[in-house]
């Protein structure tokens, strides 16, 4: 099945810090992401709650393609959005899109 | 050849290890699928007890990591139960209406903890000890509450009780006997080990039969037969468990105790078998690793196919898993008629041994205090071994590494595993082993209850020599095998610079660490150069990176700084002015003697700070808290110093320090001790004509006493020793490690002898100096920085748009 999906401005590359993630709240606040830029200079769009119990995701530590949950150190898989073991669970995770220097993530239509 | 479907029923430690030893036999031979309840891999059940102990963390207990699963092509169903089983033709259902259909079928569903059918026992708050949840449980009700009972005084209640007591609450166990594991152990050693646990702060109510748990919706109390009823928050049963056989029993599968099988772990089913705690061979259930990993090797070997004797039963054997106590038995514990003993009680030492003869050969064993000779007495037992063979090697046994020379290599190391020191040897001598660790990994030595690692680690001292010994020693995080001495030298011989570069140079196995080393490494960076040393925000943990403290719904505390407690008209009117101005909805006075002000948004932090235009309370940090005062001399009629003086010009000249963890200072005018001294980092008492300098204590989770490390003339020699105390605390102390672990680690006599060589106490003086010089208010460097700003408290906001 084909699913539309939204392509919504974020950011601009040049301006999202290293290693260090940042909230997005898309519309009225119904949507928040975290949106982090890696040391390879990847773009990471995660939904921004812990599966675990809903810590801010954009506030952890980032190590390559890992995010540490600051509430309870759970580890997650920014590109799969997987809980790393023992824990479990799974965070959805967003396409995006850089053209000109500019972040787009493609968000399914509702 | 097709491969044949092979389903497991539990996720377990039985049922993984039968996989594991079918696989060692015929990789390529099966399918297999593997359902469990429990939404984790397999992990080890056993440490529970240490996570609830606080030595280890859930984190490090999987035994099959998702991994495993994958590389050995084992489709897994996390979270999935099994609820009914069609033998006829071969096929199981799930609870999220799965149907697979099985050649071969193992059921391994473990046991349920018993629960005594108390009236009141389906109230909130009451809990068995199983699994990771029940464990999550208790450390959760810790953090609200006090009080808690164990019932039931044998292996599993005391290592809970242990475990609770270390989460700071108070312990009753109740037991309806008049002694301690008297399954285990016979009555003096019962009574031996009561006197130890009392001694750890443990209580006990023997002989003691529960009638009630009461309590509106949540568990206040429980009452006995006989009337009388004791308080408490928290009721953890620990009072025996039952074969979890019901999905057998529905199936039609044959149980009795367990579910029935025979020497090859054969239901009376067809192609079922059945193993581990859920199983029942020659009328025994068994609920220890040991014989249940027996058990699986000779099932293993009948589902392929090959010979073998078969199961014959196990002589079982105990430890107790509550560090400073040692306790092990094994084998036939009370006395018979005929039955011979050789005996020591050494009341002195607290040592006491009992050995069982029945016609000349070993039948049982008891030891207290000294468990040593546990493994080498279970082996004796095993091979019904005459009596004079334990007594001539008793010479032996002295030194550990004489016992090690002299024992034959049949014998057994881990009893969990079934590994012998044989099999350990050749390990270490074929593959060049030279850590416990890698011992674990290759021959399961160690791998479950971990009550041979002393042996295994007297082993390699023995066979690998120097090789082990350079392993001796904790690393930082598990992305190295470097410990934090290392690295702080490699630091300094390098002159390494920022922490990419140390995990680069140093070979982490990731690149860019994790939460546990990448904290620390910044730490010590920091402080071996604060000079030069550039912090890295995106090392920090949030709170530190971005001053303020995070609250479970994701909004902010913020805490202003008041010096010694001591506040005034104009600041409280500021407080009051922020909190109306930002709609702050708890204002809190903390236990540190100042103002939090609760649920600030993220994006509001920095405007708060600019209106507040006070210093930064630094309540987020690893550093320097709070100095916490009495109103001292001035006011109070028993006071005999300026406490609150001393205590502003010590926060004044440590605030904004970076330490390994927390640290909070008070500062009393009279042996009153008001501020309570007794339970801070540093507490300094004043008397008449000197102050005495307590340090080491801690009113949290640990809770210690602190020690008095020296007494003093002047302010300004306060000053200086705290500054000299603090200093030798932040270069050698492990990152996280309060100050009460740390002065445990070191040992009192040890820092007072380091700060009393005049040389090292003003060279400390010097490099704490040095620290603070480049101390910034974290709020204000914030607000002064566009790019911080923008990069840390800032969100985006975006129209949810459409092309
Ligand atoms: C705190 C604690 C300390 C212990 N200490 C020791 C010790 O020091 N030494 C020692 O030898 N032993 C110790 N034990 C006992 C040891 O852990 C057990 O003997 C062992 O785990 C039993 O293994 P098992 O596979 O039979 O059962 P389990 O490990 O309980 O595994 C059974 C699994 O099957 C799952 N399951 C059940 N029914 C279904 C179904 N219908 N569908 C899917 N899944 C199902 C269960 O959820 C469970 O995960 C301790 C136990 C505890 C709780």
């Amino acid at each position: 099945m084909e699913k539309m999906l939204n392509k919504v401005f974020v950011a601009t590359i040049t301006e999202l810090p290293e290693n260090l993630g940042r909230t997005v709240y898309v519309g009225e606040g119904k949507l928040e992401l975290a949106i982090f830029k890696l040391s390879n200079g990847k773009i990471r769009v995660i939904e921004n709650r812990c599966p675990h119990k809903g810590g801010v995701l954009a506030e952890g530590m980032v190590s390559g393609e890992h995010v540490f949950c600051p509430m309870h150190d759970w580890k997650i898989n920014m590109s799969d959005g997987n809980v790393q073991a023992p824990d479990i669970g799974c965070v959805k995770t967003f396409q995006t899109e850089v053209q000109n220097n500019q972040v787009y993530v493609l968000l399914p239509e509702n | 050849m097709k491969k044949q479907k092979l389903v497991l029923i539990g996720n377990g430690m039985a049922g993984v290890r039968a996989v594991e030893e079918v696989l060692k036999l015929d990789s390529e031979g099966f399918d297999v699928t593997v359902f469990g309840s429990e939404p984790y891999p397999n992990y080890n059940r056993i440490q529970l007890s240490k996570v609830l102990q606080g030595d280890t963390e859930i984190a490090d207990i999987t035994l099959n990591t998702w991994e495993w699963y994958e590389e050995n092509g084992i489709l897994l169903y996390p979270g999935e139960t099994v609820t009914s089983i069609d033998t006829v033709n071969q096929t199981i259902v799930t609870d999220k209406e799965r149907q697979v259909s099985y050649d071969k079928l193992i059921l391994a569903t473990g046991s349920v903890p018993f629960m005594l059918p108390l009236p009141g026992a389906d109230k909130e708050g009451v809990t068995a000890f199983r699994n990771i949840e029940d464990c999550e449980r208790m450390i959760e009700a810790s953090l609200s509450y006090k009080k808690a009972i164990v019932i039931g005084g044998g292996l599993l209640g005391l290592e809970a009780a242990r475990g609770l007591l270390n989460l700071g609450m108070e312990v009753d166990v109740v037991h309806n006997s008049n002694t301690l594991m008297d399954r285990q152990l016979d009555n003096t050693a019962g009574k031996m080990l009561q006197k130890e646990l009392e001694k750890q702060g443990m209580n006990f109510l023997l002989e003691k039969q529960s009638a009630e748990i009461v309590g509106e919706s949540r568990v206040e109390g429980l009452r006995f037969e006989d009337g009388e009823v004791v308080k408490t928050d928290l009721v953890v049963m620990a009072v025996g468990i039952r074969s979890n056989m019901k999905l057998a029993e529905e199936s039609g599968i044959p149980v009795n105790r367990g579910i029935l099988v025979n020497d090859h772990l054969e239901t009376e089913v067809p192609n079922v078998f059945a193993v581990g705690e859920c199983a029942e061979h020659k009328e025994m259930v068994y609920g220890l690793v040991a014989p249940l990993y027996q058990q699986g090797k000779e099932m293993a070997k009948r589902i392929c196919g090959e010979t073998g004797n078969g199961y014959q039963g196990s002589v079982l054997s105990t430890q107790l898993k509550v560090s400073g106590v040692d306790v092990f038995s094994a084998g036939q514990i009370i006395e018979e008629e005929e039955t011979k003993s050789v005996t020591l009680f050494d009341d002195w030492r607290g040592v006491y041994k009992k050995v069982l003869v029945n016609d000349g050969k070993i039948t049982g064993a008891v030891l207290f205090g000294d468990t040593k000779e546990g493994t080498r007495l279970l082996n004796l037992i095993n091979k019904r071994a005459p009596i004079e063979e334990y007594m001539d090697n008793k010479g032996a046994e002295e030194a550990g590494a004489d016992l090690i020379a002299s024992m034959p290599d049949t014998e057994m190391i881990c009893g969990c595993n079934g590994v012998t020191k044989g099999a350990i040897v050749e390990a270490i001598n074929a593959q060049g082993l030279t850590t416990v660790d890698q011992v674990k990994g290759c021959t399961n030595a160690s791998r479950s209850c971990g009550g041979c690692k002393p042996l295994v680690s007297d082993l390699l001292a023995h066979t690998a020599g120097d090789a082990f010994e350079q392993n001796q020693k904790e690393s930082i995080c598990a992305c190295t095998s470097y410990s934090k001495e290392e690295v702080m030298e490699e630091i300094k011989a390098k002159g390494l610079t920022y922490t990419k570069e140390v995990m680069n140079v140093l070979g982490w196995s990731s690149d860019e660490g994790c939460s546990k080393c990448r904290p620390a490494l910044n730490y010590y960076l920091g402080m071996l150069n604060p000079a030069e040393y550039h912090d890295e925000k995106e090392s920090r943990y949030v709170n530190e990176r971005l001053h303020a403290n995070i609250q479970k719904n994701g909004t902010y505390s913020v805490v202003p700084r008041m010096y010694g407690g001591v506040t005034n008209a104009d600041d409280l009117r500021k407080i009051a002015d922020v909190a109306d101005k930002y709609k702050v909805p708890l204002i809190k006075v903390t236990g540190g003697q100042r103002i939090d002000l609760f649920g600030v948004k993220k994006e509001d932090l920095p405007n708060v700070w600019s209106d507040l235009d006070m210093p930064s309370g630094s309540a987020y940090a690893k550093g320097l808290r709070t100095v916490k005062t009495c109103v001292g001399a001035d006011y109070c009629r028993f006071g005999t110093k300026d406490s609150m003086g001393l205590g502003i010009k010590l926060e004044k000249k440590f605030e904004g320090l970076n330490t390994p963890h927390k640290v909070k200072m008070s500062v009393s005018a009279c042996p009153r001790n008001c501020a309570e001294g007794s339970i801070k980092d540093v507490g300094i008492t004043g008397l008449d004509g000197e102050f005495e300098i307590y340090v080491g204590g801690n009113g949290g989770t640990h809770l210690r006493k602190a020690n008095l490390l020296a007494k003093v003339k002047t302010e300004e020699e306060v000053l200086e020793t705290t500054a000299g105390f603090l200093q030798y605390y932040r270069e050698t102390a492990d990152y996280l490690d309060r100050t009460s672990a740390w002065v445990e680690k070191m040992g009192l006599d040890h820092i007072k002898s380091v700060l009393a060589n005049k040389k090292t106490f003003i060279e400390l003086n010097h490099r704490m100096d040095e620290a603070l010089s480049v101390v910034q208010d974290g709020w204000k460097q914030a607000l002064e920085d566009k790019t911080l700003l923008r990069d840390l408290y800032q969100n985006l906001k975006v129209p949810a748009g459409s092309n």
